[in-house]
Protein backbone atom coordinates (compact mmCIF):
# COMPACT_ATOMS: atom_id res chain seq x y z
CA UNK A 1 0.00 0.00 0.00
CA UNK A 2 1.91 2.75 -1.39
CA UNK A 3 0.21 6.21 -1.93
CA UNK A 4 1.16 7.43 -5.05
CA UNK A 5 3.30 10.49 -5.84
CA UNK A 6 0.74 13.15 -7.19
CA UNK A 7 -1.04 12.64 -3.65
CA UNK A 8 2.37 12.87 -1.79
CA UNK A 9 1.75 16.51 -0.44
CA UNK A 10 3.22 16.73 3.50
CA UNK A 11 0.99 19.48 4.35
CA UNK A 12 -2.69 17.62 3.33
CA UNK A 13 -0.76 14.18 4.78
CA UNK A 14 -0.14 16.50 8.30
CA UNK A 15 -3.66 17.59 8.47
CA UNK A 16 -4.90 14.06 7.29
CA UNK A 17 -2.94 12.51 10.07
CA UNK A 18 -4.50 14.79 12.85
CA UNK A 19 -8.20 14.57 11.72
CA UNK A 20 -8.21 10.95 11.52
CA UNK A 21 -5.53 9.07 13.20
CA UNK A 22 -7.09 9.76 16.55
CA UNK A 23 -9.95 7.55 15.63
CA UNK A 24 -8.31 4.58 14.70
CA UNK A 25 -9.27 2.33 17.59
CA UNK A 26 -12.92 3.09 17.06
CA UNK A 27 -12.40 2.18 13.47
CA UNK A 28 -10.84 -1.02 14.57
CA UNK A 29 -13.17 -1.64 17.08
CA UNK A 30 -16.19 -0.84 14.53
CA UNK A 31 -14.15 -3.43 12.06
CA UNK A 32 -13.89 -6.63 14.68
CA UNK A 33 -17.49 -6.30 14.85
CA UNK A 34 -18.52 -6.19 11.31
CA UNK A 35 -16.10 -8.86 10.15
CA UNK A 36 -15.69 -10.66 13.51
CA UNK A 37 -12.01 -11.60 12.80
CA UNK A 38 -8.75 -9.36 13.85
CA UNK A 39 -6.70 -10.09 10.22
CA UNK A 40 -9.35 -9.27 7.79
CA UNK A 41 -10.26 -6.05 10.53
CA UNK A 42 -6.57 -5.20 10.53
CA UNK A 43 -6.47 -4.96 6.74
CA UNK A 44 -9.55 -3.42 6.23
CA UNK A 45 -9.21 -0.56 8.86
CA UNK A 46 -5.71 -0.08 6.28
CA UNK A 47 -7.88 -0.01 3.17
CA UNK A 48 -10.25 2.38 5.16
CA UNK A 49 -7.28 5.12 5.66
CA UNK A 50 -5.71 4.77 2.21
CA UNK A 51 -9.18 5.65 0.40
CA UNK A 52 -10.14 8.11 3.03
CA UNK A 53 -7.07 10.15 2.58
CA UNK A 54 -7.25 9.57 -1.16
CA UNK A 55 -10.70 11.51 -1.02
CA UNK A 56 -9.44 13.99 1.92
CA UNK A 57 -9.82 16.47 -0.36
CA UNK A 58 -13.30 16.28 -0.73
CA UNK A 59 -14.14 16.05 2.73
CA UNK A 60 -16.45 19.03 3.87
CA UNK A 61 -16.92 17.60 7.26
CA UNK A 62 -18.72 17.91 9.47
CA UNK A 63 -17.55 15.05 11.66
CA UNK A 64 -14.65 12.86 10.87
CA UNK A 65 -15.52 10.00 12.49
CA UNK A 66 -18.74 9.10 10.42
CA UNK A 67 -17.34 10.00 7.66
CA UNK A 68 -14.87 7.36 8.22
CA UNK A 69 -17.30 4.94 9.23
CA UNK A 70 -18.59 5.24 5.83
CA UNK A 71 -15.62 4.52 4.03
CA UNK A 72 -14.55 1.56 6.01
CA UNK A 73 -18.45 -0.31 5.97
CA UNK A 74 -17.87 -0.40 2.33
CA UNK A 75 -14.65 -1.82 2.85
CA UNK A 76 -16.32 -4.36 4.90
CA UNK A 77 -18.96 -4.71 2.31
CA UNK A 78 -16.82 -5.36 -0.28
CA UNK A 79 -14.79 -8.07 2.15
CA UNK A 80 -18.35 -9.56 2.96
CA UNK A 81 -18.64 -10.27 -0.63
CA UNK A 82 -14.94 -11.50 -0.87
CA UNK A 83 -15.79 -14.58 1.61
CA UNK A 84 -16.92 -17.54 0.02
CA UNK A 85 -19.64 -18.21 3.07
CA UNK A 86 -21.39 -15.01 3.49
CA UNK A 87 -22.76 -13.83 6.91
CA UNK A 88 -26.29 -14.73 7.25
CA UNK A 89 -28.18 -11.71 6.83
CA UNK A 90 -31.75 -11.72 8.67
CA UNK A 91 -34.49 -9.98 6.13
CA UNK A 92 -35.67 -7.30 7.38
CA UNK A 93 -39.82 -6.77 7.15
CA UNK A 94 -41.19 -4.08 4.98
CA UNK A 95 -41.43 -0.71 5.69
CA UNK A 96 -45.21 -1.00 8.07
CA UNK A 97 -45.17 -5.18 7.25
CA UNK A 98 -45.08 -6.30 11.13
CA UNK A 99 -45.56 -9.69 10.51
CA UNK A 100 -42.19 -11.64 11.41
CA UNK A 101 -41.87 -12.44 15.10
CA UNK A 102 -39.09 -11.15 16.65
CA UNK A 103 -40.08 -7.73 18.03
CA UNK A 104 -43.59 -7.40 16.81
CA UNK A 105 -44.49 -10.27 19.28
CA UNK A 106 -44.24 -8.58 22.49
CA UNK A 107 -40.96 -9.51 24.47
CA UNK A 108 -41.56 -11.63 26.70
CA UNK A 109 -42.27 -10.32 30.92
CA UNK A 110 -39.30 -8.74 31.84
CA UNK A 111 -37.60 -9.91 34.84
CA UNK A 112 -38.18 -8.87 38.58
CA UNK A 113 -34.53 -9.73 39.20
CA UNK A 114 -31.58 -7.54 38.05
CA UNK A 115 -29.75 -8.10 34.97
CA UNK A 116 -26.72 -9.77 35.87
CA UNK A 117 -23.47 -7.80 34.36
CA UNK A 118 -20.85 -9.51 32.55
CA UNK A 119 -17.51 -9.59 31.98
CA UNK A 120 -16.33 -7.57 28.61
CA UNK A 121 -15.42 -11.01 26.82
CA UNK A 122 -19.11 -11.94 26.86
CA UNK A 123 -20.46 -8.75 26.22
CA UNK A 124 -18.59 -8.56 23.19
CA UNK A 125 -19.66 -12.07 22.43
CA UNK A 126 -23.01 -11.64 23.09
CA UNK A 127 -22.98 -8.01 20.79
CA UNK A 128 -20.51 -9.95 18.08
CA UNK A 129 -23.22 -12.76 17.42
CA UNK A 130 -26.57 -10.05 16.60
CA UNK A 131 -27.28 -10.87 13.33
CA UNK A 132 -26.37 -7.90 10.17
CA UNK A 133 -27.55 -5.24 9.75
CA UNK A 134 -28.04 -5.17 13.34
CA UNK A 135 -25.16 -5.73 14.58
CA UNK A 136 -23.97 -3.18 12.83
CA UNK A 137 -26.92 -0.41 13.87
CA UNK A 138 -26.00 -1.66 17.47
CA UNK A 139 -22.18 -1.33 17.63
CA UNK A 140 -22.55 2.47 15.76
CA UNK A 141 -24.84 3.68 18.36
CA UNK A 142 -24.11 1.85 21.62
CA UNK A 143 -20.15 1.65 21.11
CA UNK A 144 -19.56 4.47 19.13
CA UNK A 145 -22.23 7.01 20.17
CA UNK A 146 -23.02 7.96 17.13
CA UNK A 147 -26.73 9.75 16.76
CA UNK A 148 -29.96 8.09 14.60
CA UNK A 149 -29.04 10.78 12.11
CA UNK A 150 -25.11 9.46 11.51
CA UNK A 151 -25.92 6.38 11.59
CA UNK A 152 -28.49 6.78 8.88
CA UNK A 153 -25.61 8.23 7.02
CA UNK A 154 -23.39 6.12 7.52
CA UNK A 155 -25.86 3.21 6.74
CA UNK A 156 -26.86 5.34 3.75
CA UNK A 157 -30.46 3.75 5.16
CA UNK A 158 -33.32 6.25 6.56
CA UNK A 159 -33.62 7.52 9.95
CA UNK A 160 -36.63 5.33 10.49
CA UNK A 161 -34.94 2.05 9.59
CA UNK A 162 -32.29 2.83 11.98
CA UNK A 163 -35.18 3.05 14.32
CA UNK A 164 -36.80 -0.29 13.92
CA UNK A 165 -33.08 -2.00 13.32
CA UNK A 166 -32.15 -0.81 16.41
CA UNK A 167 -35.27 -1.24 18.91
CA UNK A 168 -35.03 -5.13 16.92
CA UNK A 169 -31.29 -5.08 17.83
CA UNK A 170 -31.57 -4.27 21.57
CA UNK A 171 -34.66 -7.21 21.94
CA UNK A 172 -32.28 -9.52 20.34
CA UNK A 173 -29.48 -8.43 22.83
CA UNK A 174 -31.98 -8.58 25.97
CA UNK A 175 -33.42 -12.09 24.84
CA UNK A 176 -29.26 -13.38 24.17
CA UNK A 177 -28.43 -11.30 27.48
CA UNK A 178 -31.62 -13.59 29.17
CA UNK A 179 -30.39 -16.52 27.95
CA UNK A 180 -26.84 -16.46 28.64
CA UNK A 181 -27.95 -15.48 32.35
CA UNK A 182 -29.88 -18.45 32.30
CA UNK A 183 -27.13 -20.65 31.22
CA UNK A 184 -24.49 -19.06 33.96
CA UNK A 185 -26.76 -19.33 36.67
CA UNK B 1 -49.83 4.70 21.79
CA UNK B 2 -50.10 1.10 21.73
CA UNK B 3 -47.42 -1.17 23.14
CA UNK B 4 -46.32 -2.12 19.67
CA UNK B 5 -45.42 1.57 18.89
CA UNK B 6 -43.97 2.59 21.92
CA UNK B 7 -41.52 -1.17 21.91
CA UNK B 8 -39.87 1.03 18.87
CA UNK B 9 -40.11 4.50 20.81
CA UNK B 10 -39.04 3.87 23.62
CA UNK B 11 -35.38 2.92 22.30
CA UNK B 12 -35.25 6.66 20.79
CA UNK B 13 -36.26 8.13 24.08
CA UNK B 14 -33.95 6.47 26.20
CA UNK B 15 -31.09 7.56 23.05
CA UNK B 16 -32.48 11.01 23.29
CA UNK B 17 -33.46 11.13 19.99
CA UNK B 18 -37.37 12.16 20.24
CA UNK B 19 -38.64 15.96 20.39
CA UNK B 20 -40.46 17.17 23.07
CA UNK B 21 -43.65 16.15 21.72
CA UNK B 22 -42.95 12.55 21.17
CA UNK B 23 -40.84 12.23 24.60
CA UNK B 24 -43.88 12.85 26.03
CA UNK B 25 -46.28 10.59 24.54
CA UNK B 26 -43.99 7.72 25.00
CA UNK B 27 -43.36 8.26 29.09
CA UNK B 28 -47.22 9.00 29.18
CA UNK B 29 -47.27 5.07 27.59
CA UNK B 30 -44.90 3.84 29.77
CA UNK B 31 -46.48 5.48 33.15
CA UNK B 32 -49.27 3.44 32.71
CA UNK B 33 -47.92 0.40 31.29
CA UNK B 34 -46.01 -2.07 33.51
CA UNK B 35 -44.46 -4.07 31.11
CA UNK B 36 -43.25 -1.53 28.78
CA UNK B 37 -42.00 0.32 31.99
CA UNK B 38 -40.14 -2.67 32.70
CA UNK B 39 -38.45 -3.20 29.87
CA UNK B 40 -37.29 0.18 29.17
CA UNK B 41 -35.89 -0.47 32.39
CA UNK B 42 -34.21 -3.20 31.20
CA UNK B 43 -32.36 -1.72 28.36
CA UNK B 44 -31.11 1.29 30.32
CA UNK B 45 -29.99 -1.38 32.19
CA UNK B 46 -28.28 -3.18 29.82
CA UNK B 47 -27.11 0.09 28.08
CA UNK B 48 -25.34 0.81 31.38
CA UNK B 49 -23.85 -2.29 31.52
CA UNK B 50 -22.29 -2.19 27.83
CA UNK B 51 -20.97 1.35 28.79
CA UNK B 52 -19.29 -0.12 31.59
CA UNK B 53 -17.97 -2.87 30.03
CA UNK B 54 -14.47 -3.04 28.29
CA UNK B 55 -16.19 -4.10 24.57
CA UNK B 56 -13.96 -1.75 22.76
CA UNK B 57 -10.92 -2.69 20.95
CA UNK B 58 -7.52 -1.12 20.65
CA UNK B 59 -6.30 -0.75 17.18
CA UNK B 60 -2.99 -3.12 17.29
CA UNK B 61 0.62 -1.05 17.11
CA UNK B 62 1.53 -2.35 13.97
CA UNK B 63 -1.32 -1.16 11.93
CA UNK B 64 -0.96 1.75 13.02
CA UNK B 65 2.64 1.51 11.99
CA UNK B 66 1.34 0.35 8.30
CA UNK B 67 -0.95 3.10 8.10
CA UNK B 68 1.57 5.72 9.24
CA UNK B 69 4.06 4.47 6.49
CA UNK B 70 1.63 4.79 4.17
CA UNK B 71 0.90 8.00 4.31
CA UNK B 72 3.41 10.84 2.71
CA UNK B 73 5.92 11.90 5.22
CA UNK B 74 6.10 15.35 6.83
CA UNK B 75 9.07 17.21 5.36
CA UNK B 76 12.47 16.34 6.50
CA UNK B 77 13.79 18.32 9.32
CA UNK B 78 17.25 20.17 9.56
CA UNK B 79 18.06 17.63 12.40
CA UNK B 80 17.64 14.08 11.92
CA UNK B 81 14.69 13.01 14.06
CA UNK B 82 13.91 9.25 15.22
CA UNK B 83 11.20 9.33 12.56
CA UNK B 84 13.27 10.44 9.52
CA UNK B 85 16.05 8.44 11.00
CA UNK B 86 13.94 5.34 10.28
CA UNK B 87 12.32 6.40 7.41
CA UNK B 88 15.81 6.39 6.01
CA UNK B 89 16.81 2.61 7.44
CA UNK B 90 12.88 1.83 5.59
CA UNK B 91 14.31 2.98 2.25
CA UNK B 92 17.09 0.29 2.15
CA UNK B 93 20.30 0.98 4.85
CA UNK B 94 22.38 2.47 7.18
CA UNK B 95 23.74 4.64 4.27
CA UNK B 96 20.61 5.72 2.71
CA UNK B 97 18.94 6.70 6.17
CA UNK B 98 22.05 8.76 6.77
CA UNK B 99 22.02 10.45 3.42
CA UNK B 100 18.19 11.43 3.82
CA UNK B 101 18.71 13.06 6.69
CA UNK B 102 21.55 14.98 5.02
CA UNK B 103 24.64 13.46 6.81
CA UNK B 104 27.45 11.62 4.66
CA UNK B 105 28.71 7.91 5.57
CA UNK B 106 30.87 5.72 3.98
CA UNK B 107 31.04 2.66 5.83
CA UNK B 108 29.93 1.48 9.59
CA UNK B 109 33.67 1.39 11.16
CA UNK B 110 34.90 -1.52 13.80
CA UNK B 111 32.90 0.44 17.12
CA UNK B 112 30.02 0.66 15.21
CA UNK B 113 29.89 -3.11 14.24
CA UNK B 114 30.79 -4.15 17.97
CA UNK B 115 27.94 -1.96 18.91
CA UNK B 116 26.04 -3.89 16.97
CA UNK B 117 26.80 -6.93 18.12
CA UNK B 118 26.58 -5.94 21.48
CA UNK B 119 22.97 -4.89 20.74
CA UNK B 120 22.10 -8.38 19.10
CA UNK B 121 22.70 -10.04 21.75
CA UNK B 122 21.11 -7.84 24.11
CA UNK B 123 18.06 -9.08 21.60
CA UNK B 124 18.59 -12.44 21.88
CA UNK B 125 18.91 -12.34 25.62
CA UNK B 126 15.05 -10.17 25.74
CA UNK B 127 13.98 -13.12 23.49
CA UNK B 128 14.74 -15.52 25.96
CA UNK B 129 12.62 -13.73 28.34
CA UNK B 130 9.11 -15.18 29.25
CA UNK B 131 6.84 -14.98 25.77
CA UNK B 132 8.76 -13.29 24.00
CA UNK B 133 10.96 -15.57 21.55
CA UNK B 134 8.86 -15.31 19.00
CA UNK B 135 5.78 -13.20 17.17
CA UNK B 136 4.52 -16.58 15.05
CA UNK B 137 4.83 -19.95 15.61
CA UNK B 138 5.49 -22.07 13.38
CA UNK B 139 7.90 -24.95 12.33
CA UNK B 140 6.71 -24.41 8.10
CA UNK B 141 8.71 -22.24 6.35
CA UNK B 142 5.91 -21.39 4.40
CA UNK B 143 3.76 -19.75 7.24
CA UNK B 144 6.60 -17.80 8.91
CA UNK B 145 8.32 -16.49 5.44
CA UNK B 146 4.85 -14.90 4.69
CA UNK B 147 4.70 -13.21 8.21
CA UNK B 148 7.07 -11.02 7.73
CA UNK B 149 5.97 -9.87 4.76
CA UNK B 150 4.71 -6.57 5.03
CA UNK B 151 6.30 -5.77 8.72
CA UNK B 152 9.43 -5.54 6.90
CA UNK B 153 10.85 -4.16 3.85
CA UNK B 154 13.25 -7.01 3.29
CA UNK B 155 12.02 -10.32 3.66
CA UNK B 156 14.53 -12.62 5.64
CA UNK B 157 14.86 -15.65 4.00
CA UNK B 158 13.43 -18.51 5.83
CA UNK B 159 15.04 -22.06 5.65
CA UNK B 160 13.87 -25.17 7.07
CA UNK B 161 16.98 -27.05 8.35
CA UNK B 162 15.06 -29.43 10.56
CA UNK B 163 16.08 -32.32 8.65
CA UNK B 164 20.19 -30.94 9.39
CA UNK B 165 19.30 -30.80 13.14
CA UNK B 166 18.07 -27.37 13.36
CA UNK B 167 14.58 -26.99 13.89
CA UNK B 168 12.80 -23.96 12.98
CA UNK B 169 10.30 -22.99 15.49
CA UNK B 170 9.47 -19.07 14.30
CA UNK B 171 9.94 -15.66 13.70
CA UNK B 172 9.79 -12.05 15.02
CA UNK B 173 10.36 -8.43 14.84
CA UNK B 174 12.64 -7.33 16.98
CA UNK B 175 14.85 -4.11 17.01
CA UNK B 176 18.42 -3.60 16.46
CA UNK B 177 20.62 -0.64 15.75
CA UNK B 178 17.47 1.74 15.84
CA UNK B 179 15.37 -0.12 13.40
CA UNK B 180 13.05 -3.44 13.05
CA UNK B 181 14.94 -6.18 11.82
CA UNK B 182 13.99 -9.77 11.73
CA UNK B 183 14.97 -12.98 13.70
CA UNK B 184 14.41 -16.64 12.18
CA UNK B 185 14.27 -18.36 15.94
CA UNK B 186 15.77 -21.84 15.59
CA UNK B 187 16.62 -24.93 17.89
CA UNK B 188 18.92 -27.48 18.48
CA UNK B 189 18.32 -29.50 21.65
CA UNK B 190 17.42 -26.92 24.57
CA UNK B 191 19.53 -23.96 23.14
CA UNK B 192 17.76 -21.55 21.20
CA UNK B 193 19.43 -19.72 18.23
CA UNK B 194 18.54 -16.55 17.18
CA UNK B 195 19.10 -15.14 13.05
CA UNK B 196 18.97 -12.17 13.00
CA UNK B 197 18.37 -10.68 9.23
CA UNK B 198 19.16 -6.62 8.07
CA UNK B 199 19.15 -5.38 5.03
CA UNK B 200 22.72 -3.59 4.04
CA UNK B 201 23.52 -1.51 0.83
CA UNK B 202 26.62 -3.45 0.56
CA UNK B 203 26.21 -6.66 -2.09
CA UNK B 204 29.34 -7.83 -1.53
CA UNK B 205 30.05 -11.54 0.28
CA UNK B 206 31.75 -11.36 3.49
CA UNK B 207 32.62 -14.72 4.71
CA UNK B 208 31.55 -15.76 8.69
CA UNK B 209 33.34 -14.03 11.49
CA UNK B 210 32.85 -16.00 15.02
CA UNK B 211 33.21 -13.72 17.94
CA UNK B 212 31.77 -14.33 21.95
CA UNK B 213 30.33 -11.87 24.09
CA UNK B 214 28.39 -11.76 27.28
CA UNK B 215 28.67 -15.70 26.97
CA UNK B 216 27.01 -15.81 23.76
CA UNK B 217 28.40 -17.14 20.41
CA UNK B 218 27.69 -14.88 17.09
CA UNK B 219 28.24 -16.17 14.10
CA UNK B 220 28.31 -12.97 11.09
CA UNK B 221 28.30 -12.97 7.21
CA UNK B 222 26.89 -11.20 5.08
CA UNK B 223 25.51 -12.32 1.01
CA UNK B 224 23.56 -10.70 -1.34
CA UNK B 225 22.82 -7.71 0.37
CA UNK B 226 21.69 -8.79 3.92
CA UNK B 227 23.56 -9.22 7.07
CA UNK B 228 22.96 -11.97 9.06
CA UNK B 229 23.88 -12.56 13.17
CA UNK B 230 23.08 -16.06 14.45
CA UNK B 231 23.30 -15.85 17.75
CA UNK B 232 23.33 -18.47 20.49
CA UNK B 233 24.30 -19.90 23.74
CA UNK B 234 25.57 -23.10 21.37
CA UNK B 235 28.87 -23.47 20.99
CA UNK B 236 31.10 -21.75 18.68
CA UNK B 237 31.42 -25.22 16.42
CA UNK B 238 27.85 -26.18 16.36
CA UNK B 239 26.45 -22.46 15.58
CA UNK B 240 29.54 -22.66 12.76
CA UNK B 241 27.91 -25.55 11.83
CA UNK B 242 24.75 -24.09 11.96
CA UNK B 243 25.85 -20.86 9.74
CA UNK B 244 27.23 -23.46 6.71
CA UNK B 245 23.96 -25.45 6.94
CA UNK B 246 21.91 -22.04 6.28
CA UNK B 247 24.09 -21.17 3.48
CA UNK B 248 24.70 -24.09 1.57
CA UNK B 249 20.73 -24.43 1.81
CA UNK B 250 20.72 -20.67 0.64
CA UNK B 251 22.87 -21.57 -2.52
CA UNK B 252 20.85 -24.59 -3.07
CA UNK B 253 17.74 -22.44 -3.36
CA UNK B 254 19.32 -20.20 -5.19
CA UNK B 255 20.45 -22.64 -7.67
CA UNK B 256 17.73 -24.82 -7.63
Amino acid sequence: MVVNASQDDPEKARRFREAALPYLDDAYTLARYLLRDAADAEDAVQECYLRAYKHFDSYRGPAMKPWLFAILRNVCRAEYARRKTAPTVVEELPEGGDQTPMWNEAPETPEKQLLRRFDGDTVRKLVAALAEPFRETFVLREIQNLSYREIADVAAVPVGTVMSRLARARAMLRSAWLAEQEQVK
Amino acid sequence: MTCEEAEVLIHALIDGELDAGHAREVEAHVEGCAHCAALMKEYQEIRQAIAESDVRYKAPLELRRKIEKALPQPQPQAAPTRRSVLRGFAMGSAVSAMAATGLVAIVLRNDDEQRIENEVVSAHLRSLQAGHLIDVVSTDQHTVKPWFNGKLDVSPPVIDLTAQGFTLIGGRLDYVNAREIGAVVYKRRQHVINLFVAQTANTERKTAKISTLQGFNIRRWSDRGLNYWAVSDLGADELTEFGDKFESAMRANKEG
